[in-house]
């Protein structure tokens, strides 16, 4: 019950966090893509505001061996760059650029009565879902 | 430069870093939004999948209570159809599934523990975003 209650609480603070840095809105997103137009740098500082806090935090939190209310850290055990690797990171690129909605800002624009995210989130999930299956 | 906010941005990045944080410090889990996504419908347990959807509440929740407080003004896309967002949605979730992460899996989360893998997958989906928004300007002539 607790890991759903702090798994709730960090999705508030993600969810506020991106509608603040106003990662919602896809025509900036655009915009910070498009470096050869009006070329508006704010995704920058918004990643760079996020590595830096997880880093500094990541540092202490691993330091002490386990998390608080679960048994281990689960990380990601893959270490060599595959094919799917870039192949997925690039297609992803292309629809992140061709939309202006990568998953999380998506899924956090749900609430706003906006027809866009729907559309992109149930269409991301389809896309997720197939990948899966196909592979499977 | 048009509406650039590096402060708004930056305080933004922070409260995404702190998320990302609690995740971990608490559940031991890394805040990559397409994989928790995903895990709601494919996670192996039923354990699995109520963390991962209490996730997804919040961050609709998070989102819409900011909006209700502070309005965003988004403005419409003409050009953006509703197939071309289908398509792109598809894109997104086929990339972030076949290369195991997005924005903030790999962006904030992986880079933070200085992941090769992440720091590549980054490296990539910025180049392709990039590449995309200039040829699709080219395109529609905008």
């Amino acid at each position: 019950m607790l890991k759903i209650l702090s798994a709730l609480v960090a999705g508030v603070i993600f969810g506020v966090g991106l509608a603040l840095s106003q990662m919602v809105n896809p025509n900036k997103v655009i915009n910070f893509l498009d470096i050869t137009g009006q070329w508006d740098p704010s995704l920058m500082f918004v990643l760079g505001g996020a590595v830096l806090t997880t880093t500094l935090a990541y540092r202490f939190i691993f330091s002490r061996g386990k998390p608080l209310l679960a048994d281990d850290f689960q990380l990601p055990t893959l270490l060599q760059i595959d094919r799917p690797l870039i192949i997925g990171a690039a297609l992803f690129g292309i629809g992140w650029g061709v939309i202006g909605y990568c998953p999380g800002p998506a899924v956090a624009s749900l609430g706003f009565g906006f027809q866009e995210p729907l559309l992109v989130v149930v269409s991301m999930l389809v896309g997720m879902l197939l990948y899966k299956a196909a592979v499977k | 430069m048009e509406n650039f906010t590096p402060y708004l941005s930056l305080a933004g990045g922070v409260l995404i870093g702190i998320s990302a944080s609690i995740l971990m410090y608490l559940n031991g889990r890394i805040a990559g939004i397409s994989g928790i996504v995903a895990g709601v419908f494919n996670a192996p347990s039923f354990e699995e999948k109520a963390w991962r959807f209490a996730f997804v509440v919040g961050l609709v929740l998070g989102g819409a209570v900011y909006m209700h407080f502070f309005p965003i003004t988004i403005a419409a896309r003409e050009s953006m159809s509703a197939i071309l967002l289908i398509a792109g949605g598809l894109v997104v979730g086929i990339g972030t599934a076949m290369g195991s992460g997005c924005t903030s899996g790999h962006g904030i989360c992986g880079i933070s523990r200085f992941s090769l893998r992440s720091l590549v997958a980054t490296a990539t989906f910025l180049l392709s975003g990039i590449v995309t928004v200039y040829v699709f300007k080219q395109i529609t002539g905008g």
